[in-house]
């Protein structure tokens, strides 16, 4: 079997706390790799230090490429570098927006020196409802350490949006 | 500064990091369900899920030297060989020191895992760099909560500032020489964030004098606070009453 197809099948694997989308839109699989004795090795990599879901990801990966033939599937994990919300694709990003969640806007790039120090809140993502600017950040976090929630001024309707990372 | 290849400097100074981050973390949950707020409760969660995920990270890395997993460190070892500060064991007694507490310590945690992110050894710097977006949120999460006490209404800028007061004495050990640390971490180094958040907030930095050490020790060395046995007998209990369960 061709390593495109096995790629493509492990990227296929949704996301279990964002089922609207895969952990290829998220970048959240770093590479797979088959070998000429049919077993697989897949990287992935954590958005979070603490995100539970790694684990889960972990299986459901594997258990797609064994349903598709591939031989022992391996999955590691590789931290380094370090996710950024700036891979998620194109794709991934409509997706968010179509199910509600504002996409993040491009993470926040430093050259040297310390973190600087924010002491007001980052401007506000679109309401992905219906398009306006200017919400209200309700909360740092939501239901997930990877997105903040938003109150629409316009429409009214409460949303989430994925923190840039 | 010394020690950059000797793996048993790596194994105690990544326990030690490893046990800032669990004990805060679980301190952080025993908030759940008694915060003021809907909105703060998923703040603290998410912070201390990011805690703990540090922890399980560096316990790993100390594990993979000393040949130990990280739930045999985490669930089995005794209070006298945890090597976290005492400021992560500290009892939030209220909102102001939850806020006050995260602050001192996501300052200077921030602070060390940026120079950590070159640490020679490349496991611990990439659960370093990894760790510096993460704490930079907490911190700042926690700057704007402490500028809005700090700067609020009479009643919150003086449980503020006796939060402040209250918890001071525990950060000189923060920056007490560690042998094993790859960098030196001076006061000096966190004091203008610090002092910026501090202005904003109208805080008055204290005075007050350090915990001391017991005969020289301090949490590196093992010696914690009352409070370290009633925490352990918590977050230790299940696994000791079923060693090696696995769901």
């Amino acid at each position: 079997m061709s390593e495109s197809g096995a790629y493509e099948i492990a990227a296929g694997t949704p996301d279990p706390e964002l089922p609207m989308v895969t952990i290829g839109d998220l970048g959240i699989l770093r590479s797979v790799e088959p070998s000429p004795d049919g077993s697989v090795t897949v990287t992935i990599t954590p958005t979070y230090s603490g995100c539970p879901a790694l684990r889960e990801i972990a299986s459901d990966a594997a258990g797609r490429l064994r349903r598709a033939g591939f031989g022992p599937v391996a999955v590691t994990t590789a931290l380094a570098p370090p996710w950024t919300t700036d891979w998620i694709t194109p794709e991934g990003r409509r997706k968010l927006a179509g199910a509600g969640i504002a996409p993040p806007s491009p993470a926040p790039r430093r050259d040297t020196g310390p973190v600087p120090l924010t002491l007001t809140a980052p401007p506000p993502p679109g309401c992905p409802r219906c398009g306006a600017s200017g919400a209200v950040r309700t909360a740092e976090f939501s239901a997930t350490a990877c997105r903040s929630l938003y109150r629409c001024r316009a429409c009214g309707e409460p949303f989430e949006g994925m923190k840039a990372l | 500064m010394t020690t950059a290849d000797d793996g048993a400097a790596l194994a105690r100074y990544c326990l030690a990091l490893g046990d800032d981050a669990l004990i805060y973390s679980h301190r952080l949950t025993e908030w759940m369900t008694r915060l003021p707020e809907l909105e703060e409760e998923t703040a603290v969660a998410n912070i201390a899920l990011d805690l703990l995920g540090q922890a399980r990270m560096l316990l790993t890395r100390a594990g993979a030297i000393l040949g130990r997993s990280e739930d045999d460190l985490a669930f089995f070892r005794a209070g006298h060989e945890f090597r976290n500060v005492r400021l992560a064991e500290h009892g939030d007694r209220d909102f102001a020191e939850l806020v006050v507490r995260l602050l001192l310590f996501s300052v200077w945690r921030l602070a060390l895992l940026e120079k950590l992110a070159g640490a020679p050894d490349p496991g611990l710097a990439a659960i370093a760099a990894k760790g510096v977006n993460e704490v930079a949120y907490h911190r700042d999460y926690a700057a704007r909560w402490v500028m809005r006490l700090g700067d609020g209404t009479a009643l919150s800028h003086v449980k503020a500032q006796a939060a402040l007061s209250a918890l001071w004495p525990l950060t000189g050990e923060l920056f007490r020489p560690d042998p094993d640390a790859p960098f030196a971490l001076d006061r000096a180094e966190t004091d203008p964030v610090l002092d910026a958040v501090l202005s904003a907030a109208t805080l008055a930095r204290p005075q007050t004098a350090q915990l001391g050490e017991v005969s020289g020790r301090a949490g590196r060395d093992g010696v914690h606070t009352e409070a370290m046995g009633s925490i352990l007998a918590e977050l230790q209990s299940v696994a000791r009453a079923h060693p090696g369960a696995t769901w």
